[in-house]
Order: structure tokens, then C-alpha cells, then sequence
């Protein structure tokens, strides 16, 4: 079969769970407990800077939109395996598809954090107050169901843990319409969380304000799965001291290059189509924050855009990370750089709001290490380091 | 087996290019809403209005909203700008030496910022839980507190700035203007046209208050004309009887009016329209296209989602390929 390619099967790490890593994590988790105790007591604005004119500060942007961009590497990987048949790439699923288990857990974690009425939030999921003309009410729907569906997805990795092999057996019958159902969900949402903005019209900037920023969204969202791939691959063998997988790494690279050269058509033909290229001249924010975004898409292929220099790891790191901010960009600059809503308000941050995003990640770098240390996910090492 | 190969990768990237593509149609563009035939509102004359602020004041005890300090004295209610307790505001306008009333170059002049009540209201688009309505009966854009999650998507989407949230409580709301729809059951109508002494808030519906704008847009600056105060006409709204009110009219001398009745085309319609002798854009209204974001948003929306027909094609296709290359767990086994 065309899937079947030899490949190690995944098992645990291995290791002591305690060490500067995760302890630095717990502190900041910690630190992050006792600035939301503060807010569910005192309100959000005692411990951020959100306003009338930037109701969306950085938990929504970046714990949330960004968030849940740098979580899609499990749903891009599972569509390049399962749905492209390019089984080669079966060993990057499972540690992708954890990475995106707890970033979209942890996204959905921050929106009730940041949600000012969270005791009624049951009201999305009451068919008496559904309301599917707001875009919000579609994301939130497949949001849900796909933290539900990874959650299915990753079961194995539990089974295989604990020795319920009838469980993994019959769960593997249907696994097929969960992946698709992984995949369909993340295409949805990702768009839409980019259709948010249309509703707030002429207050976002030309430059981003567009009907087609669904698409925008969906295709900036797989590139950021690849890239987030590349930029684990690199951590994860760094970290656990394991040969890098390369031979997956380099053609992956490649793929993701591709999507970024439509992604670019698609970005620069609206921009002519609107005829608002121009803005991108003017001496504003705006411009300086637009070409910072595309320097992140153009210069990737200065760093990987020949064969040899994706066979070059730290090429393909350094890759990675410029893609996941040209990503991280579009969403900064439409929801908050280019967004004005009128009368003057301001917006940065308060170091108690940076904290929490902070202690958010941590999250993520913690259960990382643990699942990968205790449960089956990266692929076995032929010889332990 | 290449061939197949290349046949279902071209079978599901079809379908996921069927779905993007979806989003360029416009099979099925919605209109802009319009204001519904008994849609009440408001006609802000701002070159009647004195400054006073009565209706600032009446529009905070008639919403239970408490006082909001800028001074260092704290004497008294001294709001900025609208807020989660402060739903209506009157603004100044200031040039140069400020001698003229309604001048545009060395005057002064007033606007009125409080819901305009949209026909095509952003913030009940947005609303993922249907705590922001519009009334099918009287247009009035409401809140409900008890559906509300707090996600401030209304405060985002609104092209006025008017939803506002309780940052500073625990247990915050929204706080905007809703007419005071919840006076109509004992016949009053909104505070800010039952207090105004000059009749630059008048309250009525939409239909009475436009043909009242024309009228004065059609005068001749300086000309006498009677002004009526408090309510204008019969507006209806299901239930209500408005209480009896003697006749407050009086008369007036014309404005010297900007031709344009603000609210009648922004945005698709408002059910709250302005006059002005200063132009709009100067008095910190934004200038706005005839017709709503919310149109946009829910044309894509549809298109893509509309009665679940793209997405649900779409996992059939997934569905399908993902079948034919899911390994089942017998055929795994032989893998390590």
C-alpha cells in the first residue's frame, strides 16, 4: 500500500519530568493562577489594559487567533498523510497532533479566561440562542467539536499507554471519518476566525480589510502548521538529544514553500483587484506593519528556498519561525495594528496581560514534555542517546 | 496504484478548492436589511440643542446608571464619551474663537452620540448567542444580560462605538441604549426626548421623524417654523400607549442645515437620524457606506455554511479518500 512506508513505531522518551524546563513552566503557571484570581474577582480591567476601543487585547489575538494558527500542525501533517497519501510523513502526526491537542485546548482555556459573562457561556451550545449569522457562533461550534475530535484522535497514544488494545482496534474502524472530520473542522474555523473581521468593516485597515480573508486565514493557518512541524522537529531533537528526522523535514519543507507562493498570489491579486496596494506606500503604521508581514513570506525563501538549504536544519528552524510570524503578523495587524475603532483609544498590553499569555504557552511546554516523556508519541530512537 | 494515486489527490483537493472557492460566489448575497415600517427612534436637531445635558442626566436615572467622575472635585456626573454606564452623551464641537452657535470656523455646535439602532445592526450580527435583537416590531436593537457571554464582539463590530463593556466588575454588561424600552409599558418613551427643552431629541418613529428632517432641510435659514418637542406623531409599538401630553410645540428659526440627513442612507439606514449645521464628519460622525458590514459577513457566512450543504460535501470527499489511505489496525501491525 502506498501508506505504508517503514517507519519507527512512536514510544515514550523517557526521563526525569522535573527539570529546569518544566519547573520554569510551573512558576509561570503559577504566576498566571494568581493574575486570573485577581480578574475573576476584580474584573478584566483590573488586570489589563482592554478598552471600549480595543475590546480584543492579546489574550483574544494572540492566545486565541495566533494560538490556535501555531496548533494547526496536526490537522496540516494528517491531511498531507491521510488525505494526500503521503504516508512518509506518518511519523510527524502524533507528536504534531499533540502540539495541536493543547494549543486548541488552551485556546478554548483563554477564551473563558478573557470572556467577561463566562457563567453564561452554556448559551453557545443552547439551541435557543444559536445564532448562525455571526461568524463567532460558527467558530466557536467547530472549535468545540474539533478539540473533541483531536481528543479522539490521539486516544491511541492513551490505549496504547494503558494496554486497551480492543479499544484502539475498534476505534481504528472509524479513525478514518474522525480524520476527515479533523480536517474539515480546522478548514472551517481557521477561515471563519479570519471572516471575523468583515463585521467590523471600514474599522480594519484596507490593507487587510477583504472578503477574502477566510482565505487568507486557511492558507496562512496550513502554512503555520508546516512551519510549526519544522520548528518542533528542531526543538524536540535539540532538547531530547535524537537525530533529526531530515529526510521528512526537507520535502515537508518544500510542500509548505508552495502553498506560501499561493498564499502570496492570493494575497497581492486582492490587493490590485481593491486597488488599495498603494496604502501599502504611505508613511503610516499601517505600511511599516504590512511589509513586516510579507518580509516574513518573501524572506523564507531566502533562508530555504534552494534544495541544499533545506537540507540544512538550522535553515529549516530559522524558516519556520519567520513563517509562524509572517502568520502571527496578519492576525496582530488586522485585529489590533490596523483595527480603529475612533476616539483616540489606546492599546498595549499590561505586563499582568503579557504574563498570562506567558503562563498560557507554558501550559503547552509543560504537558509537551510530559506526554512526550511518559506516552508514546515521538517516533523510537534506533539507538538511545 | 500511481494512478490512483494521483486520482484521489485530485478528487480532495477539488473538494477543498470547491470549498475556498465558495467564498468568491455571490449566488447568494444578502441585501442590507431595511428599517422595519413601525421602527421608532430618535431626530437629534443639533441646531436646536442648547448643551444643557438634561437628556445626559435623564438617560442616567432612567438607566439606573451611576455618575462617572473626570474632575478632580468629583461633584458631579462628568462623562467623556459614551460608556458601559453612560448610554448617551452630548459632545462640542469647538473652532477658534467660538463666538457663533452652529458655525463650522470660529463657533461651536453639539452632537448627540448614543445607538443609532441600525436597520443592519453590526453587533446583532456578531452576537453568537442572540443577546443582542433587533425587535421585529419597533427595530430597537436589545441587549439580554442572561444570554450575554461577555465576548465583546458587539463592541468590536459597531461602526459608531456605542456597545460598551463593565470592564471594572467582576460581573460586568453591556451597556448601550436601548430607547428605554423598558419605560414604553408605563407610557413613556426615551428620557432624552421627554426632558429636552428645546426639542432637539425628538422621539417618534422612524417613517414621522424622517419626513420631519425633510421638512426643516427644505426651509430657508433664518425663516420662522414651529418645533415640536418631546414626541413626534402616533408612533406605534405593539402594547403601549404613550401617556398624554399636552402640545410643547413652539416656534423657531431655521438652522442654517448641512443638506443631509444623517442615519437616512449610513450604513443601510438608522433608525435615529441627525441634522446638523456643522458637517457630519467634523462633529465626530463617521462617514459611512449605504450599507452594513453585516451584510458582508453574513453573505460569506452563508455561502460557505448555508444549510451545512459545503461543509458536509466536503467530509464526504474527506471521508472517502481518508478511507481508502487509513491503514486499518490489522494491516498496522507489521509496521514496526
Amino acid at each position: 500500500m502506498s501508506a505504508q512506508v517503514h517507519h519507527a513505531k512512536p514510544a515514550p522518551v523517557g526521563g526525569p519530568l522535573l527539570n529546569a524546563v518544566t519547573l520554569t513552566a510551573g512558576v509561570l503557571i503559577a504566576i498566571m493562577a494568581m493574575i486570573l484570581l485577581v480578574r475573576f474577582f476584580y474584573g478584566l480591567g483590573s488586570v489589563t489594559h482592554l478598552n471600549d476601543g480595543y475590546p480584543w487585547g492579546i489574550w483574544i489575538v494572540v492566545d486565541v487567533m495566533i494560538g490556535s494558527a501555531f496548533a494547526c500542525g496536526g490537522f496540516s501533517v494528517a491531511m498531507l498523510v491521510y488525505i494526500f497519501n503521503r504516508g512518509e510523513y506518518h511519523p510527524l502526526v502524533r507528536p504534531a497532533l499533540l502540539a495541536s491537542l493543547f494549543g486548541y485546548t488552551l485556546a478554548g482555556v483563554a477564551v473563558i479566561v478573557d470572556l467577561g459573562r463566562w457563567w453564561n457561556v452554556w448559551n453557545m451550545y443552547w439551541p435557543w440562542s444559536a445564532n448562525p449569522n455571526s461568524v463567532m457562533f460558527e467558530v466557536a461550534i467547530c472549535i468545540t467539536l474539533y478539540i473533541i475530535v483531536m481528543w479522539i484522535e490521539f486516544a491511541p497514544t492513551f490505549f496504547e499507554k494503558f494496554g486497551m488494545n480492543e479499544a484502539k482496534r475498534r476505534l481504528s474502524k472509524i479513525m478514518f471519518l474522525i480524520i476527515a472530520l479533523g480536517t474539515l473542522l480546522p478548514m472551517m474555523h481557521q477561515s471563519s476566525l479570519g471572516t471575523l473581521w468583515v463585521v467590523l468593516g471600514q474599522q480594519v485597515h484596507p490593507l487587510w480589510q477583504t472578503p477574502v480573508v477566510p482565505l487568507l486565514f486557511l492558507l496562512t493557518a496550513i502554512i503555520t502548521g508546516y512551519a510549526v512541524v519544522l520548528f518542533e522537529s528542531c526543538v524536540a531533537s535539540s532538547a531530547y538529544r535524537r537525530s533529526i528526522e531530515m529526510h521528512l523535514l526537507t520535502p515537508l519543507a518544500k510542500v509548505m514553500l508552495g502553498i506560501v507562493v499561493a498564499y502570496l498570489v492570493v494575497r497581492f491579486a486582492d490587493l490590485l483587484w481593491r486597488g488599495v496596494l498603494g496604502l501599502a506606500f504611505a508613511a503610516t503604521l499601517e505600511a511599516l506593519m504590512f511589509w513586516l508581514e510579507m518580509a516574513c513570506f518573501f524572506g523564507v525563501f531566502l533562508v530555504i528556498g534552494t534544495a541544499a538549504q533545506r537540507r540544512n536544519p538550522a535553515r529549516l528552524f530559522l524558516g519556520g519561525i519567520l513563517l509562524m510570524l509572517g502568520s502571527s503578523l496578519l492576525r496582530l495587524n488586522g485585529f489590533l495594528i490596523g483595527y480603529d475603532t475612533g476616539g483616540g483609544y489606546q492599546y498595549f498590553p499590561s505586563l499582568t496581560e503579557i504574563l498570562v499569555t506567558v503562563g498560557m504557552f507554558s501550559i503547552e511546554v509543560l504537558g509537551y514534555v510530559v506526554i512526550t516523556r511518559r506516552f508514546p508519541v515521538l517516533p523510537r530512537e534506533a539507538a538511545h542517546a | 496504484m500511481n494512478s490512483r494515486r494521483e486520482f484521489l489527490k485530485r478528487a480532495a483537493a477539488g473538494a477543498a478548492g470547491a470549498a475556498i472557492l465558495g467564498a468568491g460566489g455571490t449566488a447568494s448575497a444578502r441585501e442590507t436589511h431595511k428599517v422595519p415600517p413601525g421602527g421608532l427612534g430618535l431626530l437629534y436637531d443639533a441646531t436646536l440643542c442648547v448643551g444643557c445635558k438634561a437628556c445626559v442626566a435623564a438617560c442616567k436615572e432612567a438607566n439606573g446608571n451611576p455618575p462617572e467622575f473626570n474632575t478632580v472635585d468629583h461633584l458631579w456626573d462628568t462623562p467623556l464619551d459614551t460608556s458601559g454606564y453612560t448610554f448617551n452623551i452630548i459632545k462640542m464641537y469647538r473652532n477658534g474663537t467660538m463666538e457663533t452657535k452652529d458655525a463650522e470656523t470660529n463657533g461651536y455646535s453639539f452632537m448627540k452620540v448614543s445607538c443609532l439602532h441600525c436597520a443592519d445592526p453590526s453587533c446583532v450580527s456578531a452576537c453568537p448567542v442572540s443577546a443582542m435583537t433587533k425587535d421585529p416590531a419597533t427595530g430597537i436593537v436589545k441587549y439580554n444580560p442572561d444570554k450575554c457571554i461577555g465576548c465583546r464582539y458587539c463592541v468590536a463590530a459597531c461602526p459608531f462605538g456605542i456597545p460598551k463593556y463593565q470592564f471594572d466588575d467582576p460581573f460586568g454588561r453591556i451597556g448601550k441604549c436601548e430607547l428605554c424600552r423598558h419605560r414604553h409599558k408605563d407610557g413613556h418613551y426615551s428620557a432624552c426626548a421627554e426632558v429636552c427643552p428645546t426639542g432637539a431629541t425628538l422621539f417618534g418613529s422612524t417613517a414621522d421623524l424622517l419626513a420631519e428632517a425633510k421638512r426643516r432641510l427644505a426651509l430657508k435659514p433664518g425663516e420662522k417654523t414651529t418645533y415640536p418637542r418631546g414626541r413626534l406623531g402616533e408612533a406605534k409599538a405593539p402594547g403601549v400607549t404613550w401617556r398624554e401630553e399636552p402640545d410643547q410645540s413652539y416656534e423657531g428659526t431655521v438652522g442654517n442645515y448641512q443638506q443631509h440627513i444623517y442615519g437616512e442612507t449610513e450604513y443601510g439606514g438608522t433608525q435615529v437620524l441627525k441634522l446638523s449645521a456643522v458637517p457630519f464628519e467634523k462633529v465626530g460622525m463617521p462617514k459611512l457606506p449605504p450599507y452594513s458590514s453585516a451584510a458582508t459577513s453574513e453573505t460569506i457566512q452563508h455561502t460557505l455554511y448555508g444549510g451545512l450543504v459545503m461543509p458536509v460535501a466536503v467530509l464526504g470527499a474527506l471521508a472517502w479518500v481518508a478511507k481508502r489511505n487509513v491503514k486499518p489496525e490489522a494491516e498496522e501491525g507489521d509496521r514496526s
